[in-house]
Formats: structure tokens, C-alpha cells, sequence
């Protein structure tokens, strides 16, 4: 038998829409339904009943602002952080790098060979008072002998913005590599110098692996809890921490729920207004 | 006096002269963080057959062989038995392993366990969902060997359906260089040269036990009022900046990193740390006394007939005397089992004098069980706890 040609495209697309029926609409729904229960009168630890109580969404909310507010906070830094890093960083291994080229590519991606915990749990040790920065920045007196890194806002931001660096450099790499060196070259013979062609041409041009970049640093570090678990303290417990605590420790699964509905919310609206901004045809 | 609390001269020459049970502890942070996220990974095994048996324990918890890469006392089992044993160090946490296996036992579906072990208060939780089997009293004889101490706790009064796996007792850790003159009271943790680097621990009966004791509060009778005062004080103690973390295992890699001076932590990793940094850290259970709590045998609903047989033969080894005083040589926690410290005599006379795995009288009667709580004090007071430590 033959499968008629306009079948095709949907055949295509089944193995895809049933991974992602199974593994994110189900339990999307699954999420929702619990987000709004609450626990049965007098029942045990973990048991609870569908009642429609919306209220659970506020409640989760204000309660834990403080942590939200957190978030995004060290998220934006962490991203403004990863772009100022990974910038300079991917212009130099598109234009600068010559033979290297292949060698610093495989150096940006060399992280991902090891775990992402281990990674994390060695800066612990680099910020640690037995690593080597502490007792160099004490000895310099540029912190005090109280002052310490690991277990601050600065170790969990730090942390951050190395785990997602690679994911700011390799799309910055990709749109400034494709960029033709002709527009640079004509750039300067229309008598602009190095500032202007790079503000001019090089930045609007790169803008998609900008707009990327960031987008894949920010989405996930906003829902990141491995760095504060690891490099922070309580006063630095990002959502994705109290979301971990409300479900594994306090049994709560509706506010648990809840708090994971209300981030992914709070998501999609930045980044909807970012890519409005930014405009979507820069993502292609 | 502190002699009497803190390791012994001879315990350390002869435990740093040991194989360490676990080389290994200063990575335990990584593990529990790493088990932290493998929440979702199936554990234990999902045949169950009719001659073995499937037990969920956790980390660094029975006696290991690092050359063989086997654990001799269950090795011993099997020749013994014929049964064979599938163990699996897949605990990391009483609430993460509940979470995991819920929903099969909700619906009697094989959780891929015949025995595991929840400490008590999760332990009294199985037993009231009914989420566990009666031993038969013919297969585990041994059940009389266990201390009376431990015979009778309020959750399963007659010991039908539990067997304490070990006690674990917790007190005050410390830098003995930072801190030359030990720490006997909260004042002594909270000086001046420990600010910024105390942790304490995640499991909230312990740490918030430790402060009620020293408030001068019972245990057996804490009310929620009492309950969250404790809360309060380590909530101002964090804000201040007086406490760095909240943590489990981890605990140990921030002492030996300096990143941590004191602690409030558990008796057998300060034992082994003491013992691997030459005498650095050492261990005392409160001025006011410390908790001590255990984690326990049970064999879930959802075994079949034969793999609840075979976890008896297993619990049922594993309370005689030898095999008991084997084990704790190893793992350095209180024995649960009578005779075990006569048989240790005979493996490892220095240990038989140990305090933290033989307590005296005396060092008992300074230990306190927290009582169990309702399930919705359950709720909110471990939901007080997670909010003054951030969450």
C-alpha cells in the first residue's frame, strides 16, 4: 500500500507529538490538577483532595516573593555576567583564533564531559577557605579575614553564570561565525574605523546568537536550585529551592505545583516581552 | 566530663590505623546532591524472585569490602542461606524515598524492596498507612536480642513490624583547633570564633531536638509552642549570620574544608572524620543532652509471600550478636543488639568500649527520642523548619 504523500508531513510528526503528549502534557495536567488541592481533613501526610482552591496560587506567591524576586535577580546577573564573558570570547574563536580554532571550540565544550554537580561541587572547593583564592584575596587584604565566598550570593551567581556559559558562547559563536567578512571589509572602506563597524555591523548581525544566548542562559539558571543548593546559604535559596523543600520535605505537592505554574508564567511573560523587544525573526 | 564523651586516645591511634570504612566521606555532599536529583530514577529491582531478597539501605551503611567490592556479612548470608541478597544503597533521604515509592504502594504494585529502612518517624508513618507487613514471630528469633532501650517505641510497641538497623546519636562537632576546649553548650557553639561557620543538620529532629534540650524542653512532651520558639532561635541565628548552612552529609566536606568550624551533626561521620584527620575533630553529646534516633527494618505491603520469608531470614541474621558486632566495627553507630558488644571483643576489643557504638547507661540516659507527631504537626512544623532555613 501506498501512503499518499499528504500523509507524510503528520506521519513525521507522530513519534514527536506523542513524546511530548506523554512526557509534557500529561503531566502539565497532572501538575495543574494537584496545584489547586488541598489536604484532606484529618487524613495522613501527602493526602490530598481536589477542592479548586486558586487561592493555593496566592498564597504560594506571597509567601515566597522574597525567593522569586531571588531568582530572577541572580538569573539577569548571571546572564548580563555569561554575555560579557562569552562575547569577547566567541568574537575572538570566529575571527581571531585561526588554526585554534577547533581546539578552544572543543575547551567551550570540554565542561560538559564531566557532571554538571561535580562541576559544581569543585567550585565549592575553589571558593573554599583551603582553595587558593581565599587566603590570596586575604593575604592582598582585599577581604578581611571574616569574609568568606562560599555560602554567599557571590558564590551562587559565580556558579551560575560558569554553568551556563556555554550555552551564551556557542549560539554567539555560530551567528558571529557565519557573519561574511566582505560586509566587515566593505564596512571600512565606506571610512567607518573598528568601533563603529563593530557597534554598526558586527552587533546587529550577531544579535540572533545574542538573543538565543541569553534566552538559554536565563530559562534555566531562573529555575535553578543545584548552585544555591551547593554554593549558597539559607539567605540565598533561589524558587527552584523551596519548590525541592515544598515537595520533598514538607510534602506539600499543591503548593509545590503551584510555585512551579507561577515560574513558568512568570517565565514565558519575560520572555515574550523580550523576543517582542528583540523581535522573533533574530531567533531564525 | 569530657573524657567521657570524646573519642578516646586509644579509639583514634586504632581507628587511624584502620582501613577507613569510607575514604570517600568528604565527596558525600556531591552524592546527596546528586540523589537529590535522581529523585525520579527508579530504584531497586523490579524481579522479584522466590530466592532472593531486595533491601533498600543507605549509603556507607553495612560493612564493605573495598578489595572484593563486596559486603562480607551479606556475602555470609548467602553462603548461609542460599538466599540470594540484592542490596541497594539507594537512600538518601526519608522524604525523597517515600516520594519514590508512594503511588506503587498506594496501589500494591512491587516497589522493588522486600525490606527497607526509614528512620522512625518515617517508619511510623509507613505503619500507619499500613504500608507494612508483620514479621512472623517463628522466622526472626532474634528479635528478643534487641536492646530494651529500642524495644518498645510508641509507633510499633511490640516490635510486630520493625527492627531498629542502628541508632544514630547527635551532639556537637567541632574544629579542636578553633575550638581548643571542646563545645558542650549552644553558648560554647555560638562563639565568637565560630560565627559564619556553623552548620547544622537538615533533619529537623535532630537539630531542632538539640536546641530544645538545651532550652531546657522534654522531648517526650514538646509542644508546638516550645517546637517553634527552637525554630525561631535558629532562624535568628541564620539571619545574623551566625549559622552558614543547613545540611546533611555535606556537613563533614565543609568541616574538613575549614569552611565550617563546629556543628551539630551525627556520632558515627564525626568518629570517622576524627579518625581520618589525626585527631582534628572531635564529638560530645550535649550538656543537655543530645537525640538519639534509628533507622528500621521493615518489609513493605508489596513483598510477595516468599521475598517477606526471606527478609525475615535477613532481618533475623542480622540480630544475631556476631554479625551485629561486625557490622558496627564498620559502620560506627549505636548496635541495636544485645551480645554484639561480647562479640566485639573477640573482632575488635578497642571498640567494645566505645561509647558511640556500646553506650553506657549513663551516656543513654542523656540521649532523648523526639516524640512522634501528628500528621498535620507533621506539616506545619516541618514546614517552620524549611522557611527559617530559606525555602
Amino acid at each position: 500500500m501506498k501512503i499518499g504523500k499528504a500523509r507524510v508531513p503528520y506521519l513525521l510528526l507522530l513519534p514527536g507529538f506523542a513524546f511530548l503528549f506523554t512526557f509534557f502534557i500529561l503531566p502539565i495536567l497532572n501538575l495543574a490538577q494537584t496545584s489547586t488541592q488541598t489536604p484532606v481533613k484529618g487524613g495522613d501526610t501527602g493526602q490530598y483532595e481536589q477542592t479548586f482552591a486558586f487561592s493555593n496560587y496566592i498564597n504560594a506567591f506571597v509567601d515566597n516573593r522574597e525567593q522569586f524576586g531571588r531568582s530572577f535577580v541572580y538569573a539577569t546577573l548571571a546572564t548580563i555576567l555569561a554575555l560579557a564573558i562569552a562575547y569577547p570570547l566567541a568574537y575572538a574563536i570566529a575571527f581571531k583564533s585561526g588554526k585554534f580554532k577547533n581546539i578552544l571550540l572543543v575547551l567551550v565544550v570540554a565542561p560538559f564531559f564531566t557532571s554538571f554537580l561535580l562541576r559544581t561541587v569543585a567550585w565549592k572547593q575553589i571558593l573554599g577557605e583551603e582553595g587558593f583564592i581565599v587566603p590570596t584575596l586575604r593575604s592582598l587584604h582585599i577581604i578581611s579575614e571574616q569574609t568568606t565566598l562560599t555560602s554567599t550570593a557571590f558564590a551562587v551567581v559565580a556558579g551560575m553564570t560558569y554553568n551556563f556559559l556555554p550555552f551564551m558562547t556557542l549560539p554567539l559563536y555560530a551567528s558571529l561565525e557565519r557573519i561574511d567578512p566582505r560586509t566587515i571589509e566593505a564596512s571600512g572602506d565606506l571610512y567607518a574605523n573598528g568601533l563603529t563597524t563593530f557597534r554598526r555591523v558586527t552587533v546587529p548581525l550577531s544579535m540572533p546568537g545574542v538573543v538565543a544566548g541569553t534566552l538559554l542562559t536565563f530559562i534555566p539558571a531562573a529555575g535553578d536550585y543545584v548552585n544555591a543548593a551547593i554554593l549558597g546559604s539559607p539567605n540565598t535559596k533561589m524558587i527552584g529551592n523551596v519548590i525541592e523543600s515544598r515537595y520533598f520535605k514538607i510534602v506539600d505537592y499543591p503548593t509545590a505545583a503551584a510555585l512551579s505554574f507561577t515560574l513558568m508564567a512568570a517565565i514565558l511573560i519575560l520572555v515574550t516581552l523580550y523576543i517582542r523587544k528583540a523581535g522573533t525573526e533574530e531567533l531564525v | 566530663m569530657a573524657t567521657e564523651n570524646s573519642l578516646s586516645p586509644e579509639a583514634r591511634s586504632i581507628l587511624g590505623s584502620r582501613i577507613s570504612r569510607r575514604a570517600v566521606l568528604a565527596g558525600a555532599g556531591g552524592l546527596g546532591a546528586a540523589g537529590l536529583l535522581a529523585a525520579c530514577g527508579s530504584g531497586g529491582d523490579s524481579a522479584s524472585s522466590a530466592n532472593s531478597v531486595r533491601w533498600g539501605n543507605w549509603p556507607l551503611y553495612l560493612d564493605f569490602d573495598s578489595d572484593s567490592k563486596t559486603y562480607p556479612t551479606l556475602v555470609k548470608f548467602t553462603e548461609q542461606t542460599g538466599i540470594d541478597a540484592k542490596y541497594f544503597e539507594d537512600y538518601n533521604d526519608n522524604d525523597e524515598f517515600f516520594g519514590k515509592v508512594q503511588a506503587q504502594l498506594k496501589l500494591g504494585e512491587d516497589i522493588g524492596y522486600d525490606v527497607v529502612t526509614p528512620t522512625d518517624w518515617m517508619a511510623a508513618r509507613w505503619l500507619r498507612l499500613g504500608y507494612t507487613q508483620k514479621f512472623d514471630a517463628a522466622n526472626v528469633p532474634n528479635k528478643v536480642n534487641i536492646l530494651d532501650s529500642l524495644a518498645a517505641p510508641s509507633y510499633d510497641p511490640m516490635r510486630e513490624s520493625s527492627l531498629t538497623w542502628q541508632g544514630i546519636m547527635s551532639g556537637f562537632g567541632w574544629n579542636t583547633e578553633k575550638n581548643p576546649k571542646g563545645i558542650r553548650t549552644l553558648d560554647d557553639l555560638f562563639a565568637p570564633q565560630n560565627k559564619g561557620k556553623i552548620v547544622v543538620l537538615t533533619e529537623m529532629r535532630d537539630t531542632i531536638g538539640v536546641i530544645l534540650l538545651a532550652q531546657g524542653v522534654d522531648l517526650s512532651t514538646v509542644t508546638e509552642a516550645q517546637f517553634m520558639n527552637a525554630v525561631d532561635f535558629m532562624a535568628k541565628k541564620i539571619a545574623d549570620g551566625w549559622i552558614r548552612g543547613v545540611k546533611g552529609n555535606e556537613y563533614a566536606e565543609d568541616l574538613t574544608s575549614g569552611d565550617a568550624t563546629a556543628v551539630i551533626g551525627w556520632s558515627g561521620d564525626m568518629f570517622i572524620l576524627a579518625s581520618e584527620n589525626k585527631g582534628k575533630f572531635d564529638f560530645a553529646i550535649p550538656e543537655s543532652g543530645g537525640t538519639i534516633s534509628g533507622d528500621n527494618l521493615m518489609i513493605p505491603s508489596t513483598a510477595s509471600a516468599a521475598g517477606k520469608a526471606n527478609a525475615e531470614k535477613l532481618i533475623n541474621y542480622y540480630y544475631e550478636p556476631a554479625v551485629a558486632a561486625e557490622v558496627a566495627a564498620y559502620v560506627n553507630y549505636v548496635c541495636p543488639v544485645k551480645g554484639a558488644q561480647a562479640e566485639m571483643e573477640k573482632i575488635a576489643p578497642e571498640l567494645a568500649t566505645s561509647e558511640y557504638i556500646f553506650p553506657t547507661e549513663k551516656t543513654a540516659s542523656r540521649l532523648h527520642v523526639f516524640r512522634s507527631l501528628t500528621p498535620t504537626e507533621e506539616t506545619t512544623w516541618a514546614e517552620a523548619f524549611q522557611k527559617a532555613q530559606g525555602n
